[in-house]
């Protein structure tokens, strides 16, 4: 599987996305009692927050056209 | 009750399936039908990222500090996203050439140093023994705990176990004998493992299985479900706090993400199964997703796990590094306590093999074989066959590094929780990011700075977190780090110049990172590059835009049997043969025999013995066969290369001036003859104007005074109308013969070429002259040969020659006794005729004038215009224009003789009279 000359710059901006995403000054909003489903919402917002940077990077990568 | 034999047996089967997997895709391998080359079985490998550390330590962090764990997965998951920029490039580099380490890649790019190849070895080597420990505490740990089934108790802590009583000793020996059945079993060029990959892959899916199973178990039946878990772990004082983004997982977050960012591209094992044991750059492109995917899948029940073991275990007797194994045998699950243990038992078999594997090619590419094929006395260079030897010295490696890991964990194992252990481990592989991210993106970092860079990032590492843990064992005084060494508090190694505050992680990651970047980054553009790694690095940074091996000149000698000889000692005749038979086929020959020794032929047998010995080694190897010269080819090509280029622009750079020189000469030269062109015009026209001024102004007067008299006297009259009819004459005749040299000057007068019999034309010449002649009482004389020469030519022409110059002879001849003589000699190629005079003569300066227009010698003398001036000219031109010359011999007072040559070849064509085919009409 050969990836077209825009797909690196897209993962390069999901990185970027990425580092902001998971970056400590975020994760410190995520201190309260809240919860998603029963989830504290630290837990559901990283595994969440996780879970779709994958998918995207997934959809960069499989979607050729 | 799970005895210690059921255990036993079901590892082994467990090992057994693995071998049989590998050696299955060994032998596929071997076929050529490859079941590795799949970018699932890619990524999967890849999850080797995923130990024990992750298997049970992940767990005993998360108790700690909640999601402090997670950082170490989140880094790599990012890192994938640059993965098709960096790891793609990674293994571009390296196939083309075939570098097969960490080590290697770091020594080929900074000019294939042996040094700095043995350096990054003993970083790795150091660095990596403390993870290999943690694999053994963990196998071993887990085991002893599943051996006293149904209880759940801790294996006893600071108690001196006898050596041969210790479970961790007899897994590090049968890990050691897995790992050389599983990796060296024989040697390849390549130094690629399918048979290995495919049991790492599945190694892979059993970990994941195993923790998916038991965190499944865990939410699902001991609770029900996540919301279930999480609410009641949120009533208790003790997990409570763990939910939040506390102050633990928070301090060392970012440094933590960094250097998994790090270790998932510098890691030995990591670099041996995705950029070694690659088999195609595509397969990256599905890795970037389908890896992040497996981790956060095995990272789902982490926390669940570390709640429900928390509360479960509430007295912390049991250490929350166990609980994955802990929690199904406190709830009576015996077959998913067994399956738990085989999971982690997967991870740790499945790092341990790897990485070991990749240590022992760099032990020995990087730091045995240089070091054995420099020493003399042994006399290396000259053994047959080095593959037994290369196999012995990795399977040695191999049990050296399992036990190097078991004398850390015998050391300090015990002091630490798994990832502290691991995290150490991190630090030390980071220091290979300067100069690996350097050296592909930068031209200019050099050996020394490399050097320089990896030392001090190692000294910094040793110190900060090597030291601590060594002295938190007991191993070394603690004062050391309480206090600082010599009691001097700026030097404590956990806070060093004072820097407090920070985990020992992310202080040693600092410090370490300052000293490495700052040290490579100042000595590279402080120093200046080899020219051999001037020419790697080019190699290196420019990998996807250079087609490199190309074909270049080569001065150096080296013989085909030799070299082959030689790659046969490493890898065996039979795989050398392969290998060059290969070569040939690819280059166009039928067999190996046709092979011709060239640059190629140096480069392909250098890059063949780097995959089994590195690349350092392999140089030095190739070049004991080889007679080249002392510069590296690449360099000296290259510079070669520029230079030529430059030489030749400038090359051209002269010649266009040169031409632009020569062009502004011709201009120049040009103009000039233009401008003279212009003056004789101008000189001409007046003097036409002058000359026909003349006889104007005699007629017009005449006719004037003709018309003003008209009683004049007959007599009168008929004398100034005969004036005004010679003078006419003249005028016509002048106009009549500028005309005819304005025809012959521009090449378009009439020629007709005819046999002319110069006898008879010279005849005719004197018959017509006669009358002139007689009336100035000239005696002529023609002596002509007794059978004058027939030519080719114009009669008509030559005819007014003739008439011409007896006209002016005549003209000059005295009154009295005037003689006239005409001459005809027929000389080898010519024929000469002379027309000779007794007449006044011409000065020598003016005997060149008179063949000028309207010169006329003779004026001065007797102050009256005879001739038109233009009779010599003219017959200059008839002469010259049919091969001839005109030329006169005269001094004064003793005649002039007037002689003109005719070509005799003549007569053999019409040749030489270009315009004789001209068929317009005479005018």
């Amino acid at each position: 599987m050969a990836l077209r000359n825009e797909h690196p710059q897209r993962l390069v901006a999901l990185f970027a996305l990425g580092c902001v995403l998971f970056s400590g000054t975020l994760l410190g909003m995520f201190g309260g009692e809240a919860t998603v489903l029963g989830v504290p919402a630290l837990y559901a917002y990283l595994f969440g927050a996780w879970a779709v940077l994958v998918a995207l990077m997934a959809l960069v990568v499989e979607l050729h056209d | 009750m799970l005895l210690g034999g059921v255990i036993l047996l079901a590892s082994f089967v467990y090992l057994g399936i693995l071998f049989a997997i590998a050696y299955y895709g060994d032998k596929r391998a071997d076929a050529g039908r490859s079941i590795i080359a799949n970018p699932v079985i890619y990524s999967l490998s890849l999850a080797v990222y995923a130990t024990s550390w992750t298997f049970y330590g992940s767990i005993g962090r998360a108790a700690v500090n909640g999601v402090g764990f997670l950082p170490i997965y989140l880094g790599p998951t990012l890192m994938c996203a640059l993965w098709w920029v960096v790891l793609r490039k990674m293994i571009r580099i390296s196939k083309v050439h075939r570098i097969t380490s960490i080590a290697d890649f770091i020594a080929a790019r900074y000019g294939k140093s042996a040094l700095l190849g043995g350096l990054v070895t003993v970083i790795a080597v150091v660095g990596i023994i403390p993870y290999i420990a943690l694999q053994l505490k963990a196998v071993s740990a887990s085991f002893e705990i599943l051996l006293q089934y149904p209880e759940v108790v801790m294996p006893p802590k600071g108690r001196a176990v006898a050596l041969w009583r210790d479970t961790a000793l007899y897994i590090a020996l049968l890990l050691a004998a897995f790992t050389v059945l599983f990796g060296t079993r024989h040697l390849e060029a390549t130094e690629r493992h399918e048979g290995m990959v495919a049991a790492i892959a599945v190694e892979s899916i059993v970990k994941l299985l195993a923790f998916l199973a038991a965190g499944i178990f865990v939410t699902f039946v001991v609770y029900d479900g996540f919301g279930d878990l999480f609410g009641r772990a949120a009533q208790l004082e003790r997990t409570a706090p763990l939910m939040k983004f506390g102050d633990a997982a928070g301090a060392s977050w970012t440094s933590l993400v960094l250097l998994s960012m790090m270790a998932i591209l510098f890691l030995p094992r990591q670099f041996q199964v995705s950029v070694v044991e690659n088999v195609n750059e595509g397969h990256v492109a599905k890795a970037i997703w389908l890896f992040p995917a497996y981790m956060l899948a095995i990272n789902i029940f982490v926390l669940p796990i570390t709640l429900a073991g928390l509360m479960h275990f509430p007295d912390g007797r049991i250490d929350a590094d166990t609980f994955l194994l802990t929690l199904p045998m406190a709830h009576g699950q015996e077959a998913l306590a067994l399956f738990v243990f085989i999971g982690g038992l997967s991870a740790a078999t499945g790092m341990v093999i790897v990485e070991t594997i990749a240590l022992s090619t760099m032990i020995c590419n990087d730091l045995v074989m240089p070091v054995l094929l420099r020493w003399r006395a042994l006399a290396l260079v000259r053994r047959a066959d080095l593959t037994g030897l290369l196999l012995t010295i990795r399977r040695g490696a191999i049990v050296v590094l399992m036990m190097l890991g078991y004398a850390y964990y015998r050391v300090a194992g015990e002091a630490y929780a798994l990832v502290s252990l691991g995290l150490v481990s991190f630090a030390a592989v980071a220091q290979f990011a300067p100069a690996m991210l350097g050296g592909m993106y930068w031209k200019q970092g050099t050996r020394n700075g490399a050097l320089v860079g990896l030392t001090l990032g190692f000294a910094v590492w040793g110190y900060t977190l090597l030291l601590p843990a060594l002295a938190k064992s007991g191993w070394l005084p603690i004062s050391l780090v309480d206090d600082g060494p010599l009691g001097i508090e700026r030097l404590k190694p956990l806070a060093l110049f004072g820097l407090a505050g920070l985990d020992d992680i992310s202080h040693a990651l600092f410090w370490s990172m300052l000293a490495n970047v700052g040290g490579y980054v100042a000595v590279s553009m402080l120093g200046r590059q080899g020219i051999g790694e001037r020419a790697q690095a080019q190699l290196f940074v420019d990998v996807f835009t250079r087609s490199d091996h190309a074909a270049r000149p080569w001065r150096g000698s080296a013989s085909v049997q030799e070299m082959m000889a030689l790659i046969a000692r490493f890898l065996g005749s039979a795989r050398a043969g392969e290998a060059f038979a290969g070569y040939a086929r690819q280059r166009g020959w039928t067999s190996a025999a046709e092979i011709q020794p060239d640059a190629e032929l140096v480069c392909f047998s250098e890059n063949l013995l780097a995959g089994a010995i590195g690349a350092s080694s392999a140089r030095v190897m190739v070049a004991s066969v080889v007679k080249e010269e002392p510069l590296g080819m690449d360099e000296v090509l290259n510079i070669l290369d520029e230079a030529s280029q430059v030489l030749a622009y400038s090359h051209q750079l002269e010649q266009k001036s040169r031409e632009l020189e020569a062009a502004t000469a011709e201009l120049r030269a040009a103009n000039a003859r233009l401008q003279e062109l212009d003056r004789m015009k101008d000189d001409f026209i007046s003097t036409v104007s002058h000359e026909l001024r003349t006889p104007l102004t005699s007629i017009r007067a005449m006719s004037e005074t003709l018309q003003a008299k008209p009683g004049m006297d007959e007599a009168r009259r008929r004398q100034f109308i005969s004036i005004i009819v010679k003078e006419s004459e003249r005028l016509t005749r002048l106009i009549n013969q500028m005309l005819d040299l304005a025809r012959l000057e521009s090449g378009g007068a009439d020629w007709h070429s005819a046999e002319v019999d110069l006898g008879e034309l010279i005849e005719d010449a004197v018959s017509t002259t006669a009358a002139l002649l007689r009336e100035n009482a000239i005696t002529l004389t023609v002596d002509l040969p007794p059978h004058p020469p027939m030519l080719r030519s114009d009669r008509d022409r030559l005819l007014q020659v003739l008439l011409n110059l007896i006209s002016n002879a005549a003209k000059f001849c005295p009154r009295d006794g005037g003689r006239i003589t005409i001459g005809l000699h027929v000389r080898p190629d010519v024929v000469q005729v002379d027309v000779s005079d007794n007449g006044v003569g011409i000065d020598a300066a003016d005997q060149a004038l008179i063949f000028e227009k309207f010169r006329q010698v003779g004026d001065t003398l007797t102050g009256k215009p005879q001739g038109t001036g233009l009779g010599l000219p003219i017959s200059r031109q008839i002469v010259e224009h049919l091969g001839g010359k005109l030329w006169v011999v005269s001094a004064p007072g003793r005649g002039a003789t007037f002689s003109f040559t005719l070509p005799l070849e003549a007569q053999a064509g019409p040749a030489s009279v270009p315009a004789a085919h001209k068929t317009t009409s005479p005018s």
